[in-house]
């Protein structure tokens, strides 16, 4: 075998792929063979890094270092300098945002050196789509112990000494949940995967999926013999179909070591595992809708109990954890319980991943020991606020969580201080907002989404959340009255407290918070009928300071409904009754004569 | 292959070592130069021969890296061999013919092979 003195590592993760690591990939390949370095220079594929923003990303080992945004055009400059000369390509290395200084080794960057990834440990680390690499990283490990020297209640006991809880928002502990399983009454049981990650802007379980496959088909088949199920479905949306094609691929090679399938192992225990691909309706992360949907039926909830732990899939008992759920297990069996319980806080154990978006410098995935504050999330990792603008807001949980403001900045990051705050962990999603930000605006957007997504089967959900919507859309108009907001707030409440499943529970969330902590954003939208962030477009007029304009008329030539005039001799003006108040007149002007007020 | 017990797993990952022990950056390294004068004066033939050497005698931990001119281009190709806890030592005018030696004398045995030195650092 050849001696591979350098490994290049390309990004091929979703969010790389979109900005063409791909044609890097090939580019680079092409390069090293035209340089006679093929042969001790391995070029290798992997999932994603989580620092999306800076892809698509390269790294070069043994050093570490990592580039960022590379195109087609810096290739033959890396493989000259760095990979024939032993140079560092300084201008693609990654640089703080706020010193201005270059990085060069991948773990001195914030972004990562802060973080303790366990769930993500080897994405963007070791090929997806080769099994040889995950075993050589401990892969199967876990698998092994357990079947050769645990008995199945020892391997539950492990994960309920880790104190593990469910990665996919509920936070209910997974031992407890395993256990539920393991003592119902049945021959056929099941253990399922939900990897139906619907919230906008979470992309975690994504991640894992395109970047570690086996870790979840490893930590289901140890939750399969604690619990005594001889059969898996991970349930992964149709919409993610990079992660379904690496699970396919990922399934077939565990299946031919013997990893899977019949007689795992030479040993009497067998576990067959199936992909069920979801059509991305929101409402079929909830499990009792995920149930239904792999049976074929219309994806709905139904009340519970009974349990899926006692009557789940196809009425046998079933167990259902989230990816990121899942992905934890094998290490947990790997290095013990309490290894796991000797992170976090005392309530919430482990690590958690956090998909970070919205205005913050470093968008990305960041896995950080429970009880992390989100000043350290969004400040120190994230590299604070796009264009140096002040923190606002974080919407933390998806549509199903909760606004916190900067007061919550050092709140430590675990089930119980979000929930307090009125938030929750959600599946982890982070969308940072800044001071541009309309929180009745963005309260507007995530009830849209979850209206849309009520898959209508109960009353309160079904038509609170679209009364609730109308109130919004009334307000954001500028036709609100006051009386409104007690009504918002007491619909709020009836669908919170009155819906059948998560879904319709948590829909209320974004209302609750922002008119908890943003109250006075309401008002004024109501009683001045003005937006303070100047977002709500019926609510803000544009126009333009003859002072500033230079009549270059670049406006008028760019209005998609030509409704500025004005030429060389006369200031341009904005005929407000025709303006359809897109903003294009304000990106487009260069003296900055446009403005909204 | 069919996996039928710890030790096939165990097999399985000491041969997949290979495929990734290069990104855990090794404790011992070799750095070539290979600046302008480096590769003039036949780095790159030494660089192979070190390859190969390593490959032929298995020593997959050992991290190859490159670096740039150093500034004693009358000494080139230069070879640095840096063990753990050791100093780095700089070997001159080394030819691929050198390399078999230095490599099993200096990485492997730990003996410096003196009259190719050129320099040291701690």
């Amino acid at each position: 075998m050849a001696f591979y003195r350098a490994h290049v590592l390309v990004c091929k993760g979703t969010g790389c792929n979109a900005s063409g690591s791909s044609s890097v990939f090939d580019a680079l390949g092409e390069e090293i063979r035209k340089r006679g370095l093929d042969q001790e220079v391995a070029l290798v594929e992997t999932g994603c890094h989580g620092m999306c923003e800076m892809g698509p990303i390269v790294v070069i080992y043994p050093e570490g270092s990592l580039y960022c945004r590379v195109s087609v055009d810096d290739v033959p400059e890396i493989v000259e300098e760095h990979l024939y000369k032993g140079r560092l390509v300084q201008r693609l290395l990654y640089t703080t945002p706020d010193r201005k200084v270059k990085v060069p080794r991948y773990r001195d960057i914030p972004f990562y050196s802060k973080q303790h990834r366990i769930a993500l440990r080897n994405c963007g680390y070791i090929n997806p789509d080769n099994i040889e690499e995950y075993i050589a990283r401990d892969g199967y490990a876990a698998l092994a112990k357990a079947l050769t020297s645990m008995k199945p209640e020892e391997v539950l006991s492990e994960v309920k000494t880790s104190g593990l809880r469910g990665r996919g928002g509920g936070g209910f502990p997974t031992g407890l949940k395993w256990e539920f399983c393991r003592k119902a009454q049945g021959d056929k049981k099941y253990v399922i995967c939900n990897a139906d990650e619907g919230d906008p802007g979470a992309f975690m379980d994504r991640s894992i999926l395109e970047g570690d496959p086996h870790a979840i088909i490893e930590g289901m088949t140890l939750g399969a013999y604690a619990m005594g199920a001889d059969e898996g479905y991970i349930y992964c949306r149709a919409e993610y179909p990079l992660a379904i094609k690496r699970l396919v691929g990922a399934i077939t090679h565990a299946e031919e070591f013997g990893l899977i399938g019949d007689n795992v192992m030479d040993t009497d225990f067998s576990f067959h595992l199936h992909i069920k691909e979801g059509a991305g309706a929101f409402v079929c992360g909830e499990e009792t809708a995920l149930l239904a949907s792999i049976e074929g039926e219309r994806g709905m909830p139904r009340p519970r109990p009974p349990f899926p732990a006692n009557k789940g899939l196809w009425g046998k008992p079933s167990n259902i954890n989230n990816v990121e759920t899942w992905a934890n297990v094998p290490n947990i069996i790997r290095n013990g319980g309490s290894w796991y319980a000797s992170i976090g806080t005392e309530k919430s154990k482990g690590t958690k991943v956090f998909a970070l978006t919205g205005k913050v410098n470093n968008t990305g995935l960041v896995e950080v020991p429970m009880g992390t504050t989100i000043r350290d999330i969004v400040f120190d990792m994230g590299g604070g606020i796009l264009k140096d603008r002040k923190f606002k807001a974080v919407q933390i949980g998806g549509p199903s969580g909760g606004c916190l403001t900067e007061e919550h900045l050092d709140l430590p990051v675990d089930y119980e201080s979000l929930t307090a705050a009125g938030a929750i962990m959600g599946s982890g999603g982070l969308v940072v907002m800044d001071e541009d930000t309309c929180m009745v605006d963005v309260a507007k957007f995530f009830l849209e989404f979850t209206q849309r997504e009520s898959c209508g089967k109960c009353v309160p959900c079904r038509e609170g959340t679209k009364q609730m919507l109308l109130i919004l859309e009334k307000i954001t108009s500028g036709k609100g009255r006051m009386e409104d907001l007690k009504i918002l707030e007491d619909l709020a409440i009836m669908v919170k407290e009155m819906s059948l499943c998560g879904l319709g529970q948590t829909a209320p969330n974004p209302v609750l918070t922002t008119l908890r902590y943003f109250r006075d954003e309401y008002e004024t939208h109501i009683r001045d009928k003005k937006c303070p962030a100047k977002a709500c477009s019926a609510l803000i007029s544009y126009l333009i300071d003859p002072e500033k304009c230079k009549k270059c008329g670049l406006c008028a030539r760019n209005c998609p409904v030509k409704c500025i005039s004005g030429d060389r001799n006369t200031p341009y003006e904005i005929d407000q009754e025709k303006c359809i108040k897109c903003g294009t007149c304000l990106e487009v002007c260069p003296f900055q004569a446009v403005f909204k007020e | 292959m069919k996996v039928k017990s710890l030790e096939d797993l165990r097999k399985i990952k000491e041969n997949a070592k290979d495929l990734t022990s290069a990104r855990s950056g090794g404790e011992t390294r070799v750095i070539v130069g290979m600046g302008t004068c480096g590769i003039a004066a036949g780095a790159r033939e030494v660089m192979t021969a070190i390859l190969e050497e390593l490959g032929k005698r298995g020593l997959r931990h050992v991290a190859v890296e490159t670096t740039g001119c150093i500034g004693m281009c009358q000494r080139e190709p230069l070879v640095d061999i840096i063990r753990p806890g050791e100093p780095r030592i700089t070997y001159g005018d080394v030819s691929p013919g050198d390399v078999p030696g230095i490599i099993e004398e200096h990485l492997v045995n730990g003996r410096v092979v003196e009259d190719k030195v050129v320099g040291q650092t701690d």
